[in-house]
């Protein structure tokens, strides 16, 4: 046979299992002449691979493409001027590496054919891969349906900063009763890599279902702890797909495969697929369920003992579930707060909420600037806010940074004004895609001057949506910045969480631009300022000017050493107001006894089940987390006073002294020294076992 | 809600704005300083156009000249250094029916601010900017400024300034400004008359005014100026009457014969070297507000978020 054209063999990545292996290099396989492409097949089948393509193109033509036919593929092609080449293309994907079962873990020996559904009320499902595989997509269905099917739901995620690419995972807890945190351990883990099995097989419990692509590599199958299913999940996406898609699918295929595992609704799954690429081409929703289908047919029974049921969920709400992420809650917290208008600059975490944010206002009349820098951001989102619109900006610490004289300004100035931080890992640029609790001393002493300001910080992702209704409530009654402190856990993980009463809590945004009577002073001194928008009327014809240099009630500069004293306190007052209108939070667990842990933030689901674990064996633990950490509600010494120790827990650093960041502004407020810190700076949330080992011991 | 269905008519009955109604504190600014020029000149501009008195925004940053709100009764903000430039673009792009204004000095719009005056008239945003440029910081008493001549001895450059200066105009031009103009504060009149245009220019439009220091760089300007033996220069623009004369007047839109204008040595060229239409950021941004409005049918804010939910189910 003659070879004259260039040959395209289409296989997979790393066909056999190395990470570089020499036949995945289509330089290789294009080998000019029939000898060395029939010396790279032999090598191919050789190696441990199940399946095999191999395409011959022409130039001038696209790749032929063929279905699988009975087990074996036969590849015609026809090139003009030029002999008919056929190959025959291996196609042994029968499960050859099937499973093994260590007998330990093997609780039942079912036969093949009577699997019964195991029914569980809890599932950690963790699944490895790359970035660009697109798990997360498969964790978000897998959380989206759990929401639609009343379960509770949360996931966790981490995604690698580099550009494309990198270790990633996302870890999808659903459960029929209480989720709080994303679980401490994985019962099930998919492993699409030999790097994604070396770096979470730790994270898998005794028992726990390891299932991993046997094309990609071979776990340690003398390690008797885990339970092995195999699926060539590599393979059988290419076969299923066709050729162009590569491997792209995979992650669909894997959907299918635990939707089978897990027997879950199938036509639900679909319809979610749908929804989801159905403003694409049409051929991309094909080409998902396709792969969808080719995973759900999966003779899953013949490599696992078990299926698992989940147990229908116990909650009885008659809301539904909406299932979201924390920078979606944020951002459709605001729009429900009546915010329209807002500023910002991209960057890691918090890039998300300013694109759901540009896409969404211009819908409810308002609008979204991304602007050229953090100043210009803090500025317009300020000047978006002195013309009667309470705005929004936010970024991460750094970016905060940037911002810093600007929100001076607004303290000075008194202008309404939202700031969200979405915190990640710093200082500086630091670890943009880790969590850390470390910019709360920066949100509340982070200005110049004596700039007192509101911070708070939502506990869930549902939290997240409230909490921005919260915000822009003190921001317009109290004409302040307040800071909203979320983190990249809360930013990056799905929720399902009872619909808002959307009707109940939504704001009219309207401006008041309603002409003011004469005498209005723009800063009075025994009232908390509102200032008149431009376009106002002043009836008395005098128009005030909002300025950062210390002025008198009119708004004239002054440098009166009584008026600063007097302004300074006019400024300092309306937080300890605010302080005295703040509900004391409720206490979860026991209401007095030992150890009451204190937590703020992305914390409170693992705060909460350590409690509740605590609880189990006995011990009388409570738990506190604060929303509101300046001003902080009046009246927690009385809740302080019921425990004998007080722990707080949070994700940053123990500082110079010895105490968190929270623990310390707690101390230096109640002078207490019960107060004890408990932090971690791993980059990594915590898990409820750190909690109890490290805060109950 | 469309924001815009927020802003009351304006009163049909109102009183005249007077130079006294506009008028509010004494400046500081040193006796004989350009800038009280510029302000009786803008006062003029506000009594002559007659305005909707709640509709005037007088905005700035930092420095002397920046002290402006404080002189002008209306609506004013005093913002921080070199930001006034989105400060205001949030103002003009939140509520279009106001008339925003914008003063700040040399520092300010061209040092620490010069980032922002880029992407503020790259995005032509419809704001009027009077930079009244002193070649000098006066607020922090005699540091060299963005636009101190080459030789000019300062309290940070004591044997000279070194560094080579801003060309307002050009950096203005090359940064898509779509109105850019030059005066000088003792040219009363001239001052006026930009400062109209500017302000019925559709856009973002700055002036760069020649406004002397005469604390610490007295007679700066006085090579632009007649009355102290110099020459006002001024900028003849094609009046389009097929004359042969017209041929050498300069033609506002041609870019490259701007930037050559900005390029004739100090004192240089007086009035307008670029004036073009490009749609506003105000503009554009409207009409994507409008199309997605449109698509929604003009629902309810509560109907698009449910109906947002809904698909989050």
């Amino acid at each position: 046979v003659e070879w004259p054209y260039r040959g395209y063999y289409r296989t997979r990545k790393n066909l056999n299992g190395s990470s570089n292996g020499a036949v995945s290099d289509p330089t290789l396989l294009g080998a000019a002449s029939e000898e060395s492409a029939t010396r790279q097949t032999a090598q191919i089948r050789r190696g441990d691979a199940s399946f095999v393509r191999c395409i011959v193109g022409a130039p001038r033509f696209s790749p032929y493409l063929f279905a699988p036919f009975c087990g074996y593929s036969i590849c015609a092609l026809r090139v003009d001027n030029a002999p008919v080449l056929l190959l025959a293309s291996l196609n042994t994907h029968t499960v050859s590496s099937s499973p093994v079962l260590p007998e330990s873990a093997t609780p039942t020996s079912a036969g093949r054919a009577d699997l019964r559904p195991e029914h569980i009320r809890d599932a950690v499902i963790r699944l490895a891969g790359n970035s660009q595989d697109g798990i997360q997509t498969v964790g978000a269905f897998l959380a989206r349906l759990a929401g639609r099917s009343a379960q509770e739901v949360m996931t966790y995620m981490t995604i690698p900063s580099t550009i494309s690419g990198g270790p990633s995972i996302f870890q999808v807890r659903i459960g029929s009763g209480e989720v709080l945190s994303a679980g401490d351990e994985a019962d099930f883990l998919v492993a699409f890599y030999q790097h994604s099995y070396d770096e979470h097989i730790y994270f898998l419990r005794e028992g726990g279902v390891l299932l991993y692509d046997s094309d990609q590599f071979q776990p340690n199958l003398e390690d008797k702890r885990f339970v092995y299913v195999g699926v060539p999940i590599t393979g059988l996406t290419v076969e299923a797909l066709g050729g162009t898609a590569k491997d792209k699918g995979k992650n669909i295929f894997v959907l299918g495969l635990l939707a089978s595992i897990f027997r879950l609704n199938p036509d639900k799954l679909k319809g979610l697929i749908r929804e989801r690429f159905g403003g694409k081409d049409e051929s991309v929703v094909n080409t998902a369920i396709t792969a969808f289908q080719a995973g759900y047919a999966y003779p899953v029974g013949n490599v696992l003992t078990h299926l698992y049921e989940f147990e229908p969920s116990p909650r009885k709400s008659e809301r539904a579930q909406v299932t979201m992420d924390g920078n979606q809650a944020l951002a459709y917290g605001l729009i429900a707060a009546g915010v329209r208008y807002g500023a910002g600059y991209p960057i890691t975490p918090w890039s998300s909420v300013m694109e759901i944010l540009r896409s969404e206002f211009p819908k409810y009349g308002g609008l979204f600037v991304q602007a050229e820098d953090e100043l210009a951001s803090v500025s317009l989102a300020l000047g978006f806010s002195y013309s009667g619109w309470l705005a929004v900006t936010g970024s991460a610490g750094p970016g905060i940074s940037l911002k810093a004289e600007a929100i001076g300004w607004a303290s000075m100035a008194e202008i309404p004004l939202i700031v969200i931080n979405v915190q990640r890992g710093g200082p500086s640029t630091g670890l943009p895609t880790n969590v850390e609790q470390s910019d709360l001393h920066q949100a509340v002493f982070g200005g110049h001057g004596d700039s007192p300001r509101v911070v708070l910080a939502p506990a869930t992702v549902e939290d997240c949506f409230y909490i921005a209704i919260e915000a822009a409530r003190i921001a317009r009654k109290y004409s302040t910045p307040v800071f909203i402190l979320s983190d990249s856990s809360l930013a990056t993980r799905i929720e399902a969480f009872d619909e808002p009463n959307l009707s109940e809590v939504m704001v009219d945004p309207k401006p008041d631009l309603s002409p003011r009577p004469p005498g209005v002073k723009p800063y009075p001194l025994e009232q908390i300022t509102q200032h008149a928008p431009p376009g106002t009327r002043m009836l008395d014809g005098k128009y005030p000017v909002v300025t950062g240099l210390e002025h008198d009630e009119m708004g004239h500069p002054t440098a009166s050493a009584r008026l600063h004293s007097a302004m300074t306190a006019k400024r300092r007052k309306k937080y300890q107001q605010l302080g005295d209108e703040l509900p004391v939070p409720p206490v979860h667990g026991a209401q007095e006894g030992e150890t009451l842990l204190i937590g703020w933030g992305s914390t409170y689901g693992p705060i909460s089940e350590a409690v509740n674990r605590a609880q189990e064996r006995g011990e009388r633990v409570g738990s506190l987390h604060l929303r509101h950490l300046h001003p902080l509600p009046t009246g927690l010494e009385a809740v302080f006073d019921r425990f004998k120790r007080i722990v707080v827990v949070e994700m940053n650093d123990q500082g110079l002294y010895g105490y968190g960041q929270l623990a310390t502004l707690l101390r230096a407020r109640f002078c207490n020294p019960k107060i004890e810190s408990f932090t971690k700076t791993d980059g990594l949330t915590f898990r409820v076992r750190e909690i109890v080992e490290g805060a109950l011991k | 809600m469309n924001p815009l269905d927020a802003v009351p008519p304006v009163a049909p009955e109102r009183e005249k704005l007077t130079k006294k109604a506009v008028t509010a504190d004494h400046p500081t600014w040193c006796p004989a300083c350009g800038d009280f020029a510029v302000l009786a000149s803008f006062y003029k501009v506000l009594e002559k156009r007659q305005l909707p008195h709640e509709n005037i925004v007088t905005l700035a940053g930092i420095g002397c000249s920046s002290r402006f709100p404080y002189f002008v009764n209306s609506h004013g903000a005093h913002f921080i250094h070199g930001r006034s430039v989105p400060l205001a673009s949030a103002i003009s792009l939140a509520r279009p029916e106001l008339h925003v204004f914008l003063f700040g000095g040399d520092g300010d719009g061209l040092s620490i601010g010069g980032n922002h005056l880029e992407h503020g008239a790259r995005k032509n945003i419809n704001l009027t900017y009077v930079i009244m440029d002193n070649f000098v910081y006066g607020l922090t008493k005699k540091q060299t400024s963005p636009t101190s001549p080459i030789g000019y001895k300062s309290k940070t450059d004591p044997t000279g300034a070194i560094d080579h200066p801003v060309n307002p105009i050009k950096k203005l031009i090359a940064a898509g400004a779509t109105f850019v103009a030059r005066t000088h504060a003792a040219q009363v009149n001239h001052m006026i008359q930009m400062i109209e245009r500017a302000m019925d220019h559709d856009g973002f439009s700055v002036i760069e005014c020649l406004s002397e220091c005469i604390e610490f760089f007295p007679g700066a300007f006085d090579a632009g100026n007649p009355r102290k033996g110099g020459e006002f220069k001024v900028i003849e623009e094609k009046k389009w009457d097929d004359t042969p004369e017209d041929e050498a007047r300069h033609d506002v839109t041609d870019e490259i014969a701007a930037y050559r204008l900005a390029n004739v040595p100090f004192p240089g060229l007086f009035g307008v070297f670029y004036e073009i239409d490009r749609p506003t950021k105000n503009a554009l941004e409207q009409k994507w507000v409008q199309s997605a409005r449109a698509k929604l049918n003009h629902a309810s804010d509560l109907e698009i978020l449910q109906k947002t939910f809904d698909r989050m189910k």
